[in-house]
């Protein structure tokens, strides 16, 4: 493999959060009855013209401004001319050579800790198309034009990836970055949030780039990942049986996890841009760009270097915390109750919160146990009322029972013992009951300091405070 | 009455208002004439007999109640591209051949609301392609003047039918010429207002930097009404102008002392028909009568103007057209196969030769390795042609010369050659790349065939053009003349 080097960019398609569509007036909620939101510009009917959403166009600067790039200060849209029953006009209106954002670029974390820049070289807005329907219709195509004429902005990478966990954390940090914007939903099984992959492999110190298959359509992170890896094989495995790689559209199958062939590059489009004279160039003033500066929320990479400087987490909590907003929101909030164990507090949200969640497919916002509820927890653990390994059972029965930690840790009785006398007590029976054990120990097998551990354990239901029950224990099995 | 085509459409609109006569009269009148001269002129493409009547008894009722606006029961007709609700609209084409459109064009509503009636809808070139109404797929319309011969084009049946007073006022659209050309060769007033004065929401679009509605009638001060009424911002075309519509009739009847006439050098040079240019220097000599004075300017890059639209123009039909697939309205072939049969027939049996061929230049100029070369060259001598007319302006009111190198043509004369038919808009398709305002009105006759004048101002300057038009009708009787089998 190290023979190779992958290279790859990434489009990503992200649907802006416009309560209308982006050249008309049709509502673009997902999921209505076919047709339903398609007005006549949506269908393309003779004579209608399209009207620009002023929204859509704040939405994309919010984004320029969020990846430090160019806002343009004049942009234009262009037709995109292609034949397909889904596209009503028989052309995209969308940006071509000039768009709203170029020349950004963002950071991601590479699995080694290192920090790597992924350079963007554009972003533009355009309108999506409809969507061809099969299922229940034999021998015809049904067209829904409902998602015809939704906003959309192209987020295009430069060719700075090197493999498919990159083109995989990269995707992430935009999907989170639109969210934090609140200029996309981020829903990708609806298709808000996805990408193509343009993927090319070559010699490692080559400098020429190979030949690359672009892979569209993906709409999963872990599709992202399987496709570009399958793709990499291929093209390896192509080349260095003697064959070549050919420019051209290719499909990812999730099914039988391998991308195929859609159309070569012989049989692509010739899309004959040119500007679309009926629209005006969108011409924007420094006053307006400083306007949605002003506006723009704390974004994650400030959020997350603000988490390790003020509640001394590691850069990879404080990643996790704020791979959404309302995660870290959440998690502030956990804090404000607890303001001096904000570390706990991490390990409490990242660790057994985030496995609920995640078990019980929960979205932060509809977690079981509220930020003030989880504060109280984390206290009990930072006052040294209960140990950590309490803390889970306390934590489960809250989460399933709705209740307060101190009730629960009340009702159970599982307040940590932390009475020295009370622990010599039980450890003075348990070695009274293990005296071939305690032989041994003495004899040399410093093993079975754990055996005592577990069993004292056992006898004060777990309650015993780890640490003194540790000192107290040595010092015991000593003599 | 039954002379109601003798009186102007100011005269109707002030009739009607003091109620010496009722819509449903005038309407009913005007209906029994189109219906008569249909078979010869073939003006018409729809005649809404009955929605008309509903409409002027509903005008009625309202001027009844002194509730009528400026054109209360005035009836009018629509350039067959304008969409009309409920009403076929089919840009004279069989691909919508059975297109009802489901909504009003923003002219239509407008004038709507300013209280019109529909008479019907005009015939037209085929999705506006044409200069002699030779490529509608209804069948050529036959100029009034002398059937042989074409009327004009694209917008041939609204031209005719004002010059045969089948209706007092039509809308048409301009894309290269489309209502000047036609309003010269059957001797009617046509006004092309600026681009994005008026709105093009619902007017089918073929160029659309370049398409601009406008109307035709038979004086400038008629036009003056009924632009009135159509002008102004709609928020639903990104390319009209939010700017306040002057009262072009109030505006009318200025003086002209003083006014500085240019004469653009390039409109008088070869190809211009000798009696035409007399015709145009005797219109010349009224204005100078009138106190105006006249200089000759030069336009350098106006000679490139038609190779210019004839790349433009097809560039941007080749797009526009593209929705007309056969998919969700219009001509759909029988049985199609697949997509692409479906694809290839709808648009081979819907579209006539000379869409064809426009679509087919248009795609060529904007593919790929052509681009720079034809479209992209092409709008930079466009730029260059606006920056012409734009210095012009600064030592001109407006330009004058003839609005045709000839008066009309038989049908059929010119059907052949494309490039010879291209020609015959050549000192119109200037003021569409340059966006300007301009009119052309009667100004004599060669033979018995009328010569259009045509008078281009600067941009947003219809008062002026409709002034400098009107002050030349108040001296003339050219634009009265109707004629003899229509009179």
């Amino acid at each position: 493999m190290s023979a190779w080097e992958t290279v790859i960019g990434l489009e990503i398609h992200a649907q802006l959060s416009t309560r209308s569509k982006i050249f008309s007036g049709s509502a673009t909620r997902y999921g209505a009855p076919p047709n339903a939101q398609a007005n006549l510009v949506d269908l393309g009917y003779p004579g209608v013209l399209p009207v620009l959403n002023a929204e859509a166009v704040r939405m994309a600067v919010k984004l320029g401004l969020a990846l430090g790039a160019k806002i343009a200060p004049h942009s234009v849209f262009a037709r995109k001319n292609y034949f397909y029953p889904d596209l009503p006009k028989g052309y995209q209106i969308s940006q071509y050579e000039l768009p709203i954002v170029a020349h950004g670029a963002l950071e991601i974390v590479l699995e080694d800790g290192s920090a790597k820049r992924i350079g963007v070289t554009r972003a533009h807005l355009e309108e999506d198309a409809g969507k061809s329907l099969h299922e229940g219709l034999p021998g015809v195509t049904g067209i829904d034009l409902n998602r015809a004429g939704t906003p959309l902005i192209e987020i295009v990478s430069e060719p700075d990836l090197r493999s498919a966990k990159e083109a995989v954390a990269y995707m992430k940090k935009v999907h989170t970055l639109v969210r934090y914007l609140e200029i996309c939903d981020g829903n990708m099984q609806e298709g808000s949030f996805r990408c193509d992959a343009n993927v090319s492999v070559r010699k490692s110190g080559a400098e020429k780039f190979g030949t690359r298959a672009e892979i569209k359509n993906l709409n999963s992170f872990r599709f992202v990942e399987r496709a570009i890896n399958y793709e990499v094989e291929r093209q390896i495995e192509l080349i260095e049986s003697g064959g070549k790689v050919v420019q051209e559209t290719r499909l990812y199958d999730p099914d039988k996890g391998e991308t195929r062939s859609m159309r070569s590059k012989e049989e692509a489009n010739d899309y004959r841009y040119f500007p679309d004279p009926d629209l005006l160039p969108v011409e924007l003033d420094a006053a307006f760009i400083d306007s949605v500066r002003k506006g723009l929320p704390e974004l994650p990479d400030q959020k997350a270097a603000r988490f390790v400087k003020d509640y001394g987490l590691s850069a990879y909590d404080a990643g996790v915390l704020t791979a959404s907003r309302e995660y870290a929101e959440y998690y502030e909030r956990v804090v404000s109750v607890v303001p001096e164990s904000p570390k706990l507090a991490a390990n409490l949200v990242t660790g057994e919160l985030a496995a609920a969640l995640n078990r019980d497919n929960l979205e932060i916002g509809a977690s079981r146990i509220d930020a003030g509820a989880l504060g109280g927890l984390v206290k009990r653990i930072a006052d040294a009322t209960i140990s950590g390994k309490i803390a889970k059972e306390v934590f489960e029965a809250m989460w399933t029972e709705g209740l307060r930690a101190d009730a629960v840790i009340e009702s159970r009785g599982l307040k940590q013992i932390t009475d020295s006398g009370a622990i010599e007590r039980v450890i003075d029976e348990v070695i009274a009951k293990n005296p071939g054990q305690l032989a041994d120990y003495r004899g040399g097998k410093d093993k079975l300091f754990g055996f005592f551990v577990g069993q004292v354990m056992k006898a004060t239901g777990g309650k015993a405070n780890p640490a003194q029950l540790n000192e107290l224990l040595k010092k015991k099995l000593a003599g | 009455m039954s002379s109601f085509h003798t009186l102007s459409l100011t005269e109707l609109a002030q009739g009607l208002r003091a109620r010496r006569f009722s819509s449903v009269e005038v309407t009913g009148s005007f209906l029994e004439r189109i219906e008569r001269h249909q078979g010869t002129l073939n003006a018409f493409i729809s005649i809404t007999r009955e929605a008309a009547l509903a409409q002027a008894a509903a005008a009625d009722r309202a001027l009844a109640q002194g509730t009528g606006g400026v054109l209360t029961g005035v009836p009018i007709a629509h350039k067959d591209i304008f969409c009309t609700e409920g009403v076929r609209t089919t840009c004279g084409s069989r691909m919508l051949d059975n297109f009802v459109s489901p909504y009003d064009a923003t002219v239509v509503s407008r004038l709507k609301a300013a209280g019109a009636v529909t008479l019907g809808k005009t015939n037209m070139d085929e999705f506006a392609m044409g200069s002699s109404n030779e490529t509608s797929f209804y069948g050529p319309v036959k100029n009034p003047w002398n059937t042989a011969l074409v009327p004009g084009g694209s917008s041939g049946g609204s031209a005719a039918a004002v010059a045969a007073r089948l209706a007092p006022a039509a809308t048409a659209t301009d894309t290269g010429g489309s209502i000047r050309q036609p309003a010269a060769l059957c001797g009617v007033t046509g006004v092309k207002p600026t681009y994005g004065r008026v709105s093009r929401y619902g007017m089918i679009a073929f160029a659309s930097s370049l398409d601009q509605g406008g109307i035709i009638c038979a004086s400038a001060a008629d036009a003056a009404l009924v632009l009135r009424e159509m002008a102004g911002f709609d928020p639903k075309d990104s390319t009209s102008v939010d700017a306040p519509v002057p009262d072009y009739v109030g505006e009318l009847g200025r003086p002209l002392k003083g006014l500085k006439i240019g004469l653009l050098k390039e409109f008088f040079e070869k190809g211009l028909d000798r009696a035409v240019e007399q015709r145009i220097r005797e219109a010349l000599a009224i204005y100078e009568e009138l106190g105006a004075q006249l200089t000759e300017v030069s336009l350098p890059h106006l000679p490139l103007s038609v190779p210019v639209y004839y790349v433009v123009a097809p560039a941007e039909c080749s797009s526009n057209l593209a929705r007309f697939d056969g998919v969700r309205f219009g001509h759909r072939c029988e049985n199609p196969r697949d997509l692409q049969d479906l694809y290839r027939r709808s648009r081979g049996e819907g579209f006539g030769p000379e869409v064809k061929r426009r679509i087919m230049t248009g795609t060529y100029v904007l593919s790929a390795g052509y681009y720079d070369a034809y479209y992209l060259k092409a709008q930079r001598v466009r730029a260059l042609i606006n920056e012409d007319f734009i210095r012009a302006f600064k030592s001109v009111d407006v330009l004058i010369g003839p609005t045709t190198p000839t008066p009309a043509f038989e049908l059929g004369a010119k059907t052949s050659d494309p490039i010879t038919m291209y020609l015959n808009d050549i000192y119109t398709i200037g003021a569409n790349l340059a966006g300007l305002p301009g009119a052309s009105i009667p100004c004599g006759f060669v033979g018995e065939l009328p010569v259009g004048l045509q008078v281009v101002g600067p941009h947003f300057s219809e008062a002026r053009v409709l002034q400098v038009a009107d002050a030349f009708q108040r001296q003339t009787d050219w634009h009265t003349r109707v004629p003899k089998a229509f009179a």
